[in-house]
């Protein structure tokens, strides 16, 4: 979506309408798919075309309200805070999905998400999170026996 | 009355040593969350659900209803102490409180607030007591026609009828209603919207959705935005308690805010912002000193905050006997239901009726406990409102995502988790409502049941809802209801905002 070849008084609407329209197909596509019959009445698939048509007249709503003026002041946004914590959520991911375990994940999880929130003192905050992270991960593992997954930190309870 | 014989064997179950202690806990953890700015009722209980993960199905429940009124109660000592209500339910409440407080009245503010919730809820608990059973009576005999025109209605009422408008509304459900079409459909077994990911199979949780929607979508809104200036809560100084003018003042306000809080409540439209609206309002008429309000008016705590706590009561009506949630915080309560196996509708009462008289005593055991433990400790919840913004939010996203894989130990999850985060952002900073799509994910399935199973009942043909008068009347009011406010543009409508 360039802004030279679309031209429409409310932006935010005119690209939620794309996302819905999107959103359709891709119901559509996934519902004709579908190889299980009901033996008698609606199949499975049935919700779907319906969900599918819902989306489809409410982006046809959206694509409307894009040619009206926007009744909605969007506020500046701080990117940078958003990309902060998105690195915080990455390194939790990341640290899990490589077998580093639940502390240390939610440490960076925690530094990196006060950084986002404005703190500058990034190695206090990372003592801090990791106390809390060790805190939690004996409460939760061995008081209330829920499986966190363990890396090499966790091995050493 | 049978009834009273069930929660006669219901308060033998809750007022058992171990139970009393799961009430204790989950009151105080309840609060102590509950008390964090920004944080609402339905994002406390999302949040503590893992906690009770574990415990025996009894104490578990127990807990729960703890933590329910301890996250409500701490909402209301937000309100009053710092001006930032975590949930709109407190918006009224903050009105008056926070003058109060300002005052130099902080404590019998915080004390008519809570006596008032004490008092609301008890009565309340007991109008729920006595008018489940009688409903139950009556949904017992609905047949799937009926149900999916009552969730025609809850689907309205929750997305059409409030925010800002009908389509952004409306959209919020359609997110959610798409989400629960993902997975294996309970009636053929045929897989949904998985794209050969076997972690969704098993549909989405409804937890991660609301944490996602609600905890990680505030965090980046409220980091985005640069919201985190430091605000002082007000030192509570002097005596806690109420003096015999603030009683005298007190238990009038009391009564109406609960007379008026439950019946909306339980109402499929429900929501506690029009009582503690309307309550504030009758209150501010019926005083003999109207000229405090606005200035401090112990009547403009009492009688909102009575009327909140009893239509968070009121909620449980449809929820226990009907299944229906209708509110963002019914909504969880109904996914922590289902994580300890238990689908509320007519045939709990029936099957489990130990269960509910045991939920409906531990929450008269609950609102007791937020009494007695709750007035003495305010001390601690006034340090607990002075954690500086960064770490309260950097524990949040922590405990957030330590509850998502502790229920679903996944890399799938927690990307779903941050996805919704971004959603819930996204839906924030555009104004789309956020309740309506948890509702949506809760009630989908269940309506998509109840579609299909009318159809095969008719074999197929349609007007097996309009031939039913029961389903042709509420079919009837969903389509009222979602029609009036594209005619009525003018009518002012209510504006509802999630917890």
């Amino acid at each position: 979506m360039s802004g030279k070849t679309l031209h429409t008084p409310n932006r935010p609407a005119a690209v939620v309408a794309v996302i819905l329209f999107a959103i359709a197909f891709i119901t559509y596509w996934d519902a004709s798919a579908m190889t299980v019959r009901a033996s008698y009445g609606m199949g499975a698939n049935a919700t779907s075309y319906f969900v599918a048509v819902l989306f489809v007249a409410l982006g046809v709503g959206h694509l409307v309200s894009a040619f009206k003026p926007s009744d909605l002041e969007t506020e500046a946004s701080d990117w940078k805070a958003i990309g902060w914590i998105g690195l915080a959520l990455a390194s939790l991911i990341g640290s899990i999905w490589l077998g580093g375990g639940f502390i240390l994940g939610s440490t960076l999880l925690f530094a990196f998400t006060a950084r986002a929130f404005g703190r500058r003192a990034l190695l206090a905050d990372i003592c801090l999170g990791a106390v809390l992270a060790v805190l939690i991960f004996l409460l939760f593992n061995k008081l209330l026996t829920l499986a966190l997954p363990q890396g090499p930190l966790e091995r050493l309870f | 009355m049978e009834s009273f014989a069930l929660l006669f064997d219901g308060f033998s179950l809750a007022t058992q040593p171990a139970n009393l202690i799961y009430a204790a806990i989950g009151v105080i953890i309840g609060t102590a969350v509950g008390v964090l700015p920004g944080i609402g009722p339905a994002l406390t209980v999302a949040l503590l659900l893992p906690v009770t993960f574990k415990l025996d199905p009894g104490g578990s429940i127990i807990m729960f209803a703890g933590i329910y009124y301890g996250g409500m109660y701490g909402g209301s000592t937000t309100a009053i102490l710092l001006n930032t209500p975590g949930e709109s339910a407190s918006v009224v409440t903050a009105l008056e409180g926070n003058r109060m407080a300002r005052s130099g009245r902080g404590g019998p503010a915080l004390a008519t607030a809570a006596i008032g919730s004490f008092v609301a809820a008890l009565v309340a608990t007991i109008a729920l007591a006595f008018l489940a059973p009688l409903l139950v009576k009556i949904a017992v005999k609905f047949a799937p026609w009926d149900y999916f025109g009552l969730m025609l209605i809850a689907f309205v009422t929750v997305s059409a009828t409030f925010g800002s408008s009908p389509l952004r509304g409306l959209t919020s459900l359609a997110f959610g209603l798409w989400l629960g079409l993902m997975g294996i459909d309970q009636l053929t077994g045929q897989a949904r919207l998985t794209f050969g990911v076997p972690e969704l199979l098993d549909g989405i949780e409804v937890t991660t959705l609301a944490v996602g929607l609600f905890a990680i979508g505030e965090a980046l809104v409220v980091a985005s935005r640069h919201l985190y200036k430091p605000e002082k809560p007000i030192p509570v100084n002097g005596s806690i308690w109420m003096s015999m003018e603030d009683w005298a003042r007190s238990w009038k306000p009391w009564l109406r805010g609960t007379a008026i809080g439950f019946p909306i409540g339980a109402l499929p439209a429900g929501g506690a912002e029009i009582p503690t609206f309307l309550s504030y309002n009758i209150e501010r008429k019926l005083s003999r000193k109207s000229e405090e309000f606005g200035s401090g008016a112990i009547e403009g705590v009492a009688g909102p905050e009575a009327a909140n706590n009893a239509s968070a009561a009121g909620t449980l009506v449809p929820l226990l006997t009907l299944g229906l949630p209708t509110s963002a915080t019914a909504a969880v309560m109904l996914a922590g239901f289902q994580q300890y196996n238990i689908q509320p509708g007519p045939l709990l009462f029936a099957q489990h009726a130990d269960l509910v008289w045991g939920l409906v005593a531990s929450l008269f055991i609950a609102n007791v406990m937020l009494l007695v433990l709750n007035l003495p400790l305010i001390g601690l919840w006034v340090r607990l409102l002075a954690i500086p913004l960064p770490w309260l939010y950097a524990g949040i996203l922590v405990f957030a995502s330590m509850g998502t894989i502790a229920a679903n130990p996944s890399v799938v999850e927690l990307l779903l988790l941050t996805g919704f985060g971004v959603v819930g952002f996204l839906m924030r900073r555009y104004d789309y409502p956020i309740a309506p799509a948890v509702v949506g994910l809760i009630l989908g399935p269940l309506a998509d049941n109840a579609l299909r199973r009318s159809l095969q009942m008719s074999l197929g043909d349609p007007m097996v809802f309009l031939q039913h008068p029961s389903s042709a009347i509420m079919v009837g009011i969903a389509l009222s209801a979602l029609v009036a406010p594209f005619i009525f543009k003018g009518l002012s409508r209510f504006q509802q905002d999630e917890d």
